[in-house]
């Protein structure tokens, strides 16, 4: 067992500093939206998250890609760690917008593109984790995670123009809502500082987490190897 | 030319096997169909289908009926490769691997197509509505190819896991609901006689499809079945 190296603690800190920096910012420095209020202070880490959740399973796609040319099964713990943070990141974003959508559209949910896509992607994802479950044999699972990684990601861009192409032949009139949020309002000089910070913000999250994970992957590699170990 | 037809023959050779096979057992065939005209049987009950109200959703009915059917085919396609060795023994061919997957794949979409050729007639006698018109064929024709090009690679997979068949609709639903809208959207509009501006869009997003994922998966098949 390895102990954590100095890069990482450090990093660890500095996201915690800057976590509560961004919350701060959020709800201190960032102006009271004129028409939504306080409610429309979900969108920073609404769209951080979800741009966090995405940037997750574009590494598993990645890795995915990685494993299958090189073998190496780091790239195989590189693509759960990915597909883990992207899921709870993704689902982050759908219960935010979820608190949003309430007052502002006046409903819980609405079958518009982003929200439809976030949630099959969180269905994709969720079914690779139990693909996974599902092959004992590492190498094996290591092939088959990969490949649907890359075929998971490759239906996304698909997923959302199908659906898009669905509405706008037939608009959604409740809720009334176009789904872009940053369109919906303009943002001043200070919104934009705060909204920009947590986006940074987010990705160093993800950063660390993403770096803790494979740390955790390589140790429970080595409890598996000394349980064989042990066995034999 | 040398390199190409080796590889057609032992790719004719893979949907031969599947299609004698089949001839000789008709195992997957019946079920499939009888499975697809439950499904509309469930669908009637379940939905009461009063002539109005089943004119929009005939192309939902439909494309339901196909994925639930193709689901069975696929399964039950690679399920009797892995029982009885037979996939080892193909994969000990020395032929290119992805002649075996293309091979699969092409049986596999025959299989759906022979259901749509018996339910689409049968739909149409029970609800007196007339499903033969080129622009639905199409859309099947086109339709099923995306769905057996992923099914075929999951249903694979599946087949090497333990949990199986209960898993290849969790892992090949969420990856073709493109299909599934487009594929219900451009059939429903045929039938509604609308113009083509209005279907194209549908028709484009399923050559995407086929195309994108048609390629990936002959180039990842190699990754799925290698020991």
């Amino acid at each position: 067992m390895t102990a954590q190296p100095k890069t990482l603690k450090i990093l660890t800190v500095v996201t915690v500093l800057m976590l509560a920096a961004a919350s701060l910012m959020v709800f201190f420095y960032a102006p009271l939206e004129a028409v939504m209020g306080q409610v429309q202070k979900v969108f920073y880490f609404h769209v951080a998250a979800g741009w966090t959740g995405m940037l997750g399973f574009f590494v598993a796609f990645v890795a995915g890609i990685a494993y299958l040319i090189t073998h190496k099964h780091i790239w195989d713990i590189v693509g759960v760690a990915g597909v883990e943070i992207g899921l709870v990141f993704m689902l982050i974003c759908i219960i935010t917008g979820s608190i949003w959508a309430r007052p502002i559209w006046n409903t819980w949910w609405t079958w518009d593109p982003r929200l439809t896509t976030a949630t099959i992607m969180e269905l994709v994802y969720a079914a690779y984790l139990m693909l996974r479950q599902g092959v004992e044999d590492p190498d094996r699972r290591a092939r088959f995670g990969a490949v649907y990684a890359i075929i998971g990601f490759l239906s996304v861009p698909l997923t959302f123009f199908s659906i898009r192409i669905f509405r706008t032949i037939h608009p959604v009139v409740i809720g009334g809502g176009d789904a872009d949020a940053t369109g919906s309002f303009d943002m001043t000089a200070k919104m934009l500082q705060t909204f920009m910070f947590s986006l940074v913000t987010f990705s160093v999250l993800f950063v660390t987490l993403l770096w803790h994970r494979i740390r955790m992957g390589k140790f429970a590699d080595q409890l598996e190897q000394l349980k064989m170990k042990l066995l034999a | 030319m040398n390199q190409v037809t080796p590889f057609l023959r032992a790719l004719g050779a893979v949907v031969w096997k599947d299609l004698a096979a089949e001839w000789r057992s008709r195992e997957m065939l019946s079920a499939m169909l009888v499975f697809a005209l439950l499904v509309i049987l469930i669908f009637n009950f379940a939905l009461e289908l009063d002539p109005v109200g089943r004119a929009n959703i005939t192309a939902g009915i439909l494309w339901v009926t196909f994925t639930f059917a193709g689901t069975l085919g696929l399964n039950r396609s690679m399920a009797v490769e892995k029982d009885r060795g037979c996939l080892d023994g193909l994969l000990l061919a020395p032929v290119d691997r992805t002649a075996i997957y293309f091979g699969k794949a092409l049986g596999n979409w025959i299989f759906m197509l022979s259901v749509a050729v018996i339910v689409l007639p049968v739909y149409s006698i029970l609800y007196n509505i007339n499903l033969f018109q080129p622009g639905l064929l199409l859309v099947i024709l086109l339709g099923s190819e995306g769905y057996v090009a992923v099914g075929t690679l999951l249903s694979t997979m599946s087949v090497q896991t333990r949990t199986r068949d209960i898993l290849l609709p969790i892992l090949l639903f969420p990856i073709v609901i493109p299909v599934v809208v487009a594929a219900v959207k451009a059939s429903g509009n045929y039938l509604a006689g609308l113009e083509m501006a209005e279907i194209q869009p549908w028709l484009n997003l399923l050559i995407v499809y086929d195309v994108v994922f048609t390629a990936v998966s002959f180039m990842v098949f190699d990754a799925v079945v290698e020991e």
